[in-house]
This record gives C-alpha cells, sequence and structure tokens, in this order.
C-alpha cells in the first residue's frame, strides 16, 4: 500500500471525505513556507498538495500566481521544493504529499532523475497540469515504475468519449476539476459536482478528489458530502498574502493565521455525513 | 547543410505527425479542460482545409481585402550599395517579397483571415488574441471588424504603453484591449492570459493564435495560412527570373513568416533558407530572443520547443528592440528545422537592425518593420559572400510605420 491509498482507505472507514489544502512550496520564502507544511497535518489536513512555482502557470488565477511570484522571488526551485518534502517527512512519515505544477521545471531537471529524486525525497503523487493523458506517458511511466501516483485530471469538458483514456492509467485518486476555468474561479453547482463525481468514481474506481474555487466552510462542507476530498488553494494562499501584508511579514504570524483558517475548513470538512 | 544531427530527407514537409510533432517538437501541452478544444479544432481544421469552397472563400478575402498577391520587388538599389561592400563579381540580386504592403501592414493578417473564417464555420461567436507589438492584434481586430464579431486582446501592460497607437487602432476597430499586469507583463504573459479565457470560456470563444506555435494544430495551421507567402514567391521569381533564388531569409521571433515562406521551399534542395533571429543587446549579454541560438528545448504555451529558460525550468523574459519578436520561445517546426539542420538559424542585434532600418529606408524608399530589418541585417551579409549572378529573397513581413515613433526616441538620445 502507498501512502494515498492507506489515507483513503482510513477515512473511507471514518467515513468522511479528505480535507486536501494546496501551498505554494517557498511561498513567501523557504523557511515559512517549511513551518507552514509541518504544521498542516495538526492543522487537519490529511492530504497535502505542494505547489511547484512557475514563471507561466497557464491554468492558475490570480491567487496562486501571484503565490508563485513570491516563491520564484525567494529563490525557490524544484531542488528546494523536494528538500522541503524531505525535511516534512523527519516528522510525518504517513501524510501524502502530492506534487502540483507545470511541466517545464520537471523537464529541465529531467525527468527520470526528477521521479527518482522525488520518490526518495518521500513524495507520493504527481499533478502535471500541462500533461494532458496524450502527453503524459514520458513522466507517467517512469514516474509509476518509482512508485509514484501520478494523478489525472477531469474537467467539465472530459465527456463521455475522452473519459476512459482519462481514467485508463490514472492512480491514487482522480482529481476533478470543478469548473472550466482557472484556479480561484467560483467553484461548480453542488449537484453537478455530485454527478460528476459519482461517474468518475464508477469509471476509475479511485476515489475523487474536487478543486478549483472551493473558498468557503461552507462550500467545503457540501463538497465533502459528494467527493472523497476536498481541495482547497486559493483560499489559503490568498489568507497568506492578506497576513503577509498586514504583519509586514511576520513568518509566525503568516503560519498561524493560515492554519487558522485551514483548521475551520477542516472542521468543515469532517463533519460527520448525515446519510 | 549545417546542424548537430544534419541528415538528408525525402521530405521535410510532411509535418507534423498525426500528434502534432515535428520530430521531439510540437505537441498538445495543454490542461485537460483544453484537450478537447484542441481536438474539435484540430478537426474542423482538417476538413476545412480540404474543402474546396473554405479555401475558395479564403482566397477570394486574401485577394480583395488582404490585397493579395504581395508584389515581389528586385532591390535595386541596395543590390548596388552590397555590390559596393563586395568583392569582384560577388554581391547577389536581392528581392523582396513585400507582405508589408498587406492590407494592416504586416503578414500577420494572412492568419487571421484563415482563422476567422474557421471560426464563422465552427459557429463561434467571439474571438480572443494575444499580442505583443500589437500587429497581430490588429490584423485580428479588423478581421473581427470585417466580420462582426466581439474581440477581446490581451495585451501585456508595458507594451500597451509602449505600443499606443496599436492600442488606439485596435480599439478604433471595435475591440477591447485587456492590459495584463500578471507575470513580468510582457507577450507570454498576455498569452498564458488568453489562455485562461480559453479554459475560462470554452463553449463560445475562438482564439486566434499569431504565430507558428501553440497546440496543435495551431502550429501547422498557422503556417498554412502562411504559406500562401511562399508560394506566391515561388511563383513570381519563376517569372521574374526563370529559376528559384539561390537563398531565401526571414526573420523570427515565434517564426510565422518565415515558416510561411520557408515551407515552400523545403524540398528544394538548391535552395538555401536562412532565419535571423532576435540578438537584443548581443547573444553573449543574455538580453536577447534568440531561443534557438541561446535556448533549448522545453514545454511552454502548448508545445515543446526550444525556450529561453534558467536552469530550474523558469522562462526567461526575451529582449529585443522589436516587439514582434521579443517572445522567448519559437514555433516548434522552426526547432526541428533546427535540429536537422535543412534550416540555418542566425541572428541581429538591436543595433544592426536598427541601421537597416535606416539604410532600408534611404536605399528603397520602404521603411521596414523592425522585425524584417533583422532579416536585412544578416542577408546584407549574406548576399556579399554569394554569385553576382545568384539571387537572394528577403521576406519584408511588415512596414516600420509602427516603429517610428520608438525609433525617433532612440536615434534622438544617440
Amino acid at each position: 500500500m502507498t501512502r494515498i491509498a492507506d489515507r483513503f482507505a482510513k477515512l473511507a472507514h471514518e467515513r468522511r471525505a479528505a480535507f486536501v489544502p494546496f501551498i505554494m512550496a517557498g511561498d513567501p520564502d523557504y523557511e515559512t513556507s517549511l513551518a507552514l507544511l509541518k504544521a498542516l497535518p495538526g492543522a487537519g489536513a490529511d492530504v497535502i498538495e505542494l505547489g511547484v512555482c512557475f514563471t507561466d502557470p497557464m491554468a492558475d488565477g490570480p491567487a496562486i500566481q501571484a503565490a508563485g511570484l513570491r516563491a520564484l522571488k525567494s529563490g525557490q526551485t524544484l531542488k528546494k521544493t523536494l528538500a522541503m518534502v524531505r525535511t516534512f517527512r523527519q516528522q510525518d512519515d504517513e501524510t501524502p504529499i502530492i506534487l502540483m505544477g507545470y511541466y517545464n521545471p520537471v523537464c529541465a531537471y529531467g525527468p527520470a532523475d526528477f521521479v527518482r529524486d522525488a520518490k526518495a525525497a518521500g513524495v507520493d503523487g504527481l499533478i502535471v497540469v500541462d500533461l494532458p493523458p496524450e502527453e503524459d506517458a514520458e513522466l507517467r511511466l517512469p514516474a509509476r515504475a518509482e512508485g509514484l501516483d501520478f494523478i489525472r485530471l477531469a474537467t467539465p469538458t472530459t465527456d463521455a468519449r475522452r473519459l476512459p483514456m482519462v481514467v485508463k492509467n490514472a492512480s491514487g485518486f482522480l482529481y476533478y476539476v470543478s469548473v472550466a476555468g482557472i484556479t480561484g474561479k467560483a467553484a461548480g453547482e453542488t449537484q453537478a459536482v455530485a454527478a460528476a463525481a459519482a461517474r468518475l468514481r464508477a469509471a476509475s474506481g479511485l476515489p475523487v478528489a474536487v478543486g478549483f474555487g472551493i473558498k468557503t466552510k461552507e462550500k467545503a462542507r457540501d463538497i465533502a458530502k459528494v467527493a472523497d476530498a476536498v481541495v482547497v488553494g486559493s483560499a489559503l494562499v490568498e489568507r497568506l498574502a492578506s497576513s503577509l501584508a498586514q504583519s509586514r511579514g511576520k513568518s509566525d504570524i503568516v503560519v498561524k493565521s493560515v492554519l487558522s483558517l485551514a483548521r475551520d475548513i477542516s472542521g468543515a470538512v469532517r463533519a460527520p455525513r448525515e446519510e | 547543410m549545417t546542424g548537430p544531427t544534419s541528415e538528408k530527407l525525402n521530405t521535410y514537409r510532411a509535418g507534423p505527425d498525426a500528434e502534432g510533432r515535428f520530430g521531439k517538437y510540437g505537441g498538445r501541452f495543454v490542461a485537460e479542460t483544453l484537450m478537447p478544444l484542441v481536438l474539435d479544432l484540430e478537426k474542423a481544421y482538417l476538413e476545412a482545409r480540404s474543402d474546396p469552397a473554405f479555401q475558395d472563400e479564403l482566397a477570394s478575402y486574401l485577394k480583395h481585402y488582404v490585397g493579395r498577391p504581395s508584389p515581389l520587388y528586385y532591390a535595386e538599389r541596395l543590390t548596388a550599395y552590397v555590390r559596393g561592400l563586395s568583392a569582384p563579381g560577388k554581391g547577389a540580386k536581392i528581392y523582396f517579397k513585400r507582405d508589408e504592403l498587406n492590407h494592416t501592414g504586416a503578414h500577420k493578417i494572412n492568419n487571421c483571415m484563415g482563422q476567422i473564417l474557421l471560426a464563422r464555420r465552427m459557429g463561434k461567436t467571439r474571438i480572443i488574441a494575444e499580442t505583443g507589438a500589437g500587429q497581430h492584434g490588429v490584423a485580428t481586430a479588423t478581421v473581427c471588424a470585417r466580420f462582426g464579431l466581439p474581440c477581446v486582446v490581451y495585451m501585456g501592460a508595458t507594451d500597451v504603453e509602449r505600443q499606443k497607437p496599436n492600442v488606439f487602432r485596435m480599439k478604433l476597430l471595435g475591440a477591447e484591449v485587456i492590459p495584463v499586469t500578471s507575470g513580468r507583463a510582457t507577450l507570454k504573459d498576455a498569452m498564458n492570459e488568453a489562455l485562461r479565457d480559453w479554459v475560462t470560456n470554452v463553449a463560445d470563444t475562438f482564439y486566434i493564435i499569431g504565430t507558428a506555435a501553440g497546440p496543435h494544430p495551431y502550429p501547422m495551421m498557422v503556417r498554412d495560412f502562411q504559406s500562401v507567402i511562399g508560394r506566391e514567391a515561388k511563383a513570381q521569381m519563376l517569372e521574374a527570373e526563370g529559376r528559384l533564388p539561390n537563398a531565401v531569409m526571414a526573420c523570427i521571433g515565434g517564426g510565422s513568416n518565415a515558416i510561411g515562406l520557408f515551407h515552400p521551399f523545403l524540398d528544394d534542395s538548391d535552395v538555401e533558407i536562412i532565419g535571423v533571429e532576435a540578438a537584443g543587446l548581443g547573444l553573449s549579454t543574455g538580453e536577447h530572443a534568440a531561443s534557438l541560438s541561446g535556448g533549448r528545448p522545453g514545454v511552454l504555451h502548448g508545445n515543446r520547443t526550444y525556450l529561453l529558460q534558467d536552469a530550474d525550468g523558469q522562462i526567461k523574459d526575451a529582449h529585443s528592440i522589436s516587439a514582434g519578436l521579443d517572445y522567448p520561445g519559437v514555433g516548434p517546426e522552426h526547432a526541428w528545422l533546427h535540429d536537422v539542420g535543412r534550416v540555418q538559424y542566425q541572428s541581429a542585434t538591436d543595433d544592426e537592425a536598427l541601421s537597416m532600418f535606416q539604410l532600408c529606408a534611404e536605399l528603397e524608399g520602404i521603411i521596414p518593420a523592425l522585425e524584417p530589418a533583422h532579416a536585412l541585417a544578416r542577408a546584407v551579409d549574406k548576399a556579399q559572400a554569394m554569385g553576382e549572378d545568384e539571387i537572394l529573397l528577403v521576406n519584408l513581413c511588415g512596414r516600420g510605420d509602427k516603429d517610428v515613433f520608438s525609433v525617433m526616441d532612440i536615434l534622438k538620445d544617440r
């Protein structure tokens, strides 16, 4: 069993959805970001998505774009992101970590070297936004050979014709992008998301995580009722940005502020299912 | 032929393959949300391409609206100038393919006309585009006005400031110009923003990409629409001289005018083909836009190609005096032609382009855009090395009206 499979099995047993916070590695700097990463499991994170910064994040909205730029400015690289995971693993060997980003930094690192180093650092899965099923073999195959899950994305435009191809080589879980659009915009209607999640679960046999635009406790609670995992990114990143501005860059205040929102949302996600 | 993996092929015109690859370059590196759209677009384009009614309609608009064919012109005084610098018996005859005489002043409209006819055929009701200098934005706004479709143009905030006349032109043509402040507010960021719009408005929107890059089928489609340049030039050269040119040259940013000129000549093995990238302040300074000479392969904006990037795979800002060449990537077909050695890629600096801007104006009464002025810089060298019985064809892909104010400012400071 992998950390991802273990975690979803445990949550299925508890009959609740996973809370999956997203933070950008290196935002606003390495140390603050590492402190945040280390504290997230304590704030209710069941799985963590760690963003890999890229200069041209074409699927991201303003909040995550800004987070990526802050990370780049502070000198974050893919190598440092792996180092961050390695440090995290010294204290936590259970919480799955998924790296999420774009292909070019991985290309520059070299796919074979990257999957080897990522596995050794304690990464569990990869989401690469600009590698659709038609193009992902060059990273998916070496990743799977190393035992890393390669997480496929499904969207409202993934129609019945494409779905079999999308689920065919998926592993870990399926990530459902709840709206056609960029990160941080409004999330899809809960009913439509419920139908999509059910369809994807049936087609893939994998847990379904839902993300893009889930910003409030209320929305998180709604989605938690119909999905296996709730991904929250822009809201946390926006909180980080605003507390950074208010505290004039005080690292401990920033960490506290983001964790308090994470705790709120995780509470909503953990609210027991009624049925 | 030169190049690291130089090889002779039976044809250089077979690409791309079914996955949109030219060798290892190209492809469809887009988010899942966009995949169904680019697949639909490919299908619709292939149907249109083989439909005589579509081709007739396009040909008619190119003739009556764009003003094609553009003339082939013997640049007599530039040729005399070059011969004055050359050894005895040297100094090729220089011809211009005058795509700067097209409606809107550049080659960009060849592609916009093709894409908007396709958009109409697909029933799309909203057009988006990215622009750097504003030439592609103006061409897109123009065809949108002609066909009565709403048009949104994304333009880096820095470029909006630098290219005010083109911003006004686009607005006059009814387009909405959205300044892009994300990232570093340049052409690549405008392209990111256009992709973000497309991913959000998947049902009704057609994205008219301005260069021969992006996810398949764009590089192929833009090349096909721009190949009218090379097809005309070939026929006109045979008529004027009874033979093909010995060498053809064009400037390269993303590379749409160049691939349009080159593609019909790729299998004419006696024709030497040279592309000229923007060397900015000089290749050694790092301040340039020469992805082939100074970059390495990676993935950006939907395709694998040569990119300006750092060791971590972060995209570097390009620099060129010419906003139209100021892009950190290059079309994937050029990346492949570079690797197989069929096309030779050189570069010219800001200063060299500036000199040619002035020289061409003085000698030929033609103010070229700063983009083809880069090609002219290497053409003048190349012609000196060729025999006087040889012919060199240069694509004059745009006129310099848009550049006169910025050039005036630069010259004033010197």
